[in-house]
């Protein structure tokens, strides 16, 4: 029996006397599609920093195909195999759209100072391997035509798609998606939701979705987590969630507990 | 393999290094005034380039590029007054380049130890910290009987010439070009943009950060062992607080993280208080009104035409 690819192992994080999240237990397969919902304040971009290494868990551990990750920092967690995507979108706002992509690739090169200096011919090749690449990205996600624009210049859902190819040319084996669909219209979250299946399809890896719309999460994901004041309350299938009674008292409040807030 | 022959970038370095000797051969007729003054435009490219590498492109903000030119100065003017008498004058140059790498070296240490512990906080820390990194340094050079104290660093020899500060002009705007213009260095601009974004692409913003800083201070410090050199005479005074904003006005006014705006800037800003002698007493005025002129027209910088770049990024 392997590993999951992500296991989250009761983890929890105090801030101060607040409790942000508490005993998480999370597991991603791979190449899984899965949302991670609840509404304001539950806890939820939380549960993703402590997962892409911004915080770390007060309790609780956190494995990535078996080894330990909670007391590493971003950039190292990207080199293992963990990117992510911003709920307010953070492009390289001077660099250009292809730059942008180019300066993720970094992290699996060896080229590093010294060869950027000495310009070898090993070191121009893996400049035009890189180059390749990140030209059939941009091609495949359809962005090649802005290739040499400043990436703050581009219409808002295209720098969303910009935000999420730069995290794939980082070769991630899970891809964290942090509200992708906010600020999208109805058509454009359509398209989103084709475009992350196509991802999971296309590169195999598992994306883990956080995401407010409903409609989009329930489309899309194989395995969906509620969260609610920093607990987990349910986890199931997406059919499996609508139905659950304590999911819906979560979003739409119950009668016993307007009768307590009244009184 | 890596290739025997210079290639594209390479080649350029290359170029620009022959020419300044072959220049510098015909130095000999120029004008001695003009040359001083010549030399002393080279001199401040290297300043500001290198640190525009840690302004510019890195987005930091350090003040103490002055006190990185005097650890140099002061290092490679040393070790100069101290080896030039055993050493045969066919040698001179070999002692020179030493003095000049010794100096370096020391700036880019104490570079490395100012950058480490300060380059790990966000924000306006560097600022403050390199201010202060200067003022202790100058405070030093002040207090210390073997540099000279306050009455200054005499009879260095004059070993800097046009071709030695034009070639390592030229090395230091190959070695920042080479370094930005790579799939690695777009890192650096990376971090400038965004800091969290960049450390979630797996670039590990505190090690460019320190990079840009190390090697910012190791050119600053070449640059001050060419001064000495050049001056033949290193006074505390000429290390303070205002030859860093200086140096930080030129990288300003170039437009930030552009190589090509901050050479014509480090060249326009040596020239115009020369030109401006005439003025006598109200030169300084002239120049900073032009400076604040020039702001107010061109904030992004003078020459910065392609990249522009929008205020501090979040």
């Amino acid at each position: 029996m392997s590993a999951p690819l992500l296991d989250v192992q009761s983890a929890t994080i105090r801030f101060g006397g607040l409790t942000a999240v508490c005993d998480l237990n999370l597991r991603i397969e791979t190449n899984e599609l899965v949302g991670l919902i609840g509404p304001n304040g539950a806890g939820k971009t939380t549960a993703f920093n402590l997962i892409s290494g911004v915080y770390r868990p007060t309790e609780g551990r956190i494995f990535l195909e078996g080894s330990r990750i909670c007391q590493k920092r971003p950039h190292q967690l990207t080199k293992l195999g963990i990117a992510r995507t911003f709920q307010n979108i953070r492009l390289f706002g001077s660099l250009s759209v292809f730059d942008n992509v180019r300066a993720a690739t970094q992290v699996h090169r060896k080229h590093g100072i010294s060869s950027a200096l000495w310009r070898g011919r090993a070191f121009r090749e893996g400049e035009q391997a890189v180059e390749r690449e990140v030209l059939d990205l941009l091609a495949i996600f359809d962005l090649a035509r802005f290739r040499d624009e400043e990436a703050k210049s581009l219409p808002y859902g295209d720098q969303r798609r910009l935000e999420i190819v730069r995290a794939l040319a980082t070769k991630p084996k899970l891809l964290l998606l942090d509200e992708p669909a906010a600020g999208m219209n109805p058509t454009e979250k359509e398209e989103l939701m084709r475009l992350i299946q196509f991802i999971k399809d296309k590169f195999h890896i598992a994306i883990l979705l956080v995401e407010h719309d409903m409609k989009v999460v329930m489309g899309i994901c194989q395995r969906i987590a509620v969260l609610e004041y920093g607990k987990k309350i349910a986890e199931g299938t997406p059919d499996a969630i609508q139905k659950d009674p304590k999911v819906i008292a979560a979003y739409l409040g119950t009668e016993d507990e307007e009768v307590t807030c009244d009184a | 393999m890596m290739s025997v022959f210079p290639n594209g970038a390479k080649r350029w370095l290359l170029l620009g290094m022959v020419l300044a000797v072959v220049v510098s051969s015909f130095s000999g007729a120029f004008n001695r005034y003009y040359l001083g003054i010549i030399i002393d435009v080279g001199i401040n490219i290297i300043l500001a380039v290198s640190l525009n590498l840690i302004n510019g492109h890195t987005g930091q903000f350090s003040l103490g590029h002055a006190g990185f030119m005097a650890v140099g100065g002061y290092t490679a003017a040393k070790f100069s007054l101290v080896c030039s008498p055993m050493v045969p004058e066919s040698l001179r140059p070999v002692l020179f380049l030493v003095a000049l790498g010794l100096g370096g070296l020391l700036a880019a240490i104490v570079g490395l130890g100012v950058g480490i512990p300060t380059l790990r906080l966000r924000g306006d820390y560097l600022a403050i910290v390199t201010l202060g990194f200067g003022e202790i340094i100058r405070v030093i050079a002040q207090n210390t009987e073997a540099v000279g104290a306050a009455s200054g660093l005499k009879g260095i020899p004059k070993y800097t010439t046009l071709g030695w500060t034009f070639a390592l002009a030229a090395v230091t705007i190959y070695v920042v070009a080479a370094l930005v213009n790579s799939t690695y260095g777009r890192g650096f601009i990376a971090v400038s943009d965004d800091e969290v974004a960049a450390s979630s692409m797996g670039i590990n913003p505190v090690r460019y950060k320190v990079t840009a800083f190390v090697t910012g201070a190791f050119f600053a410090g070449v640059a001050g062992g060419l001064y000495a050199h050049h001056k033949q005479f290193l006074s505390p005074t000429g290390f303070d607080f205002l030859k860093s904003i200086d140096i930080v006005v030129m990288v300003i006014l170039g437009g930030m993280g552009r190589t090509a705006g901050v050479i014509i800037a480090a060249v326009l800003l040596t020239l115009l208080p020369e030109v401006l002698r005439g003025f006598a007493e109200y030169r300084m005025i002239i120049y900073s009104l032009l400076i604040v002129c020039l702001m107010i027209a061109r904030p992004q910088g003078l020459f910065n035409i392609s990249r522009k770049k929008g205020g501090a990024a979040a």
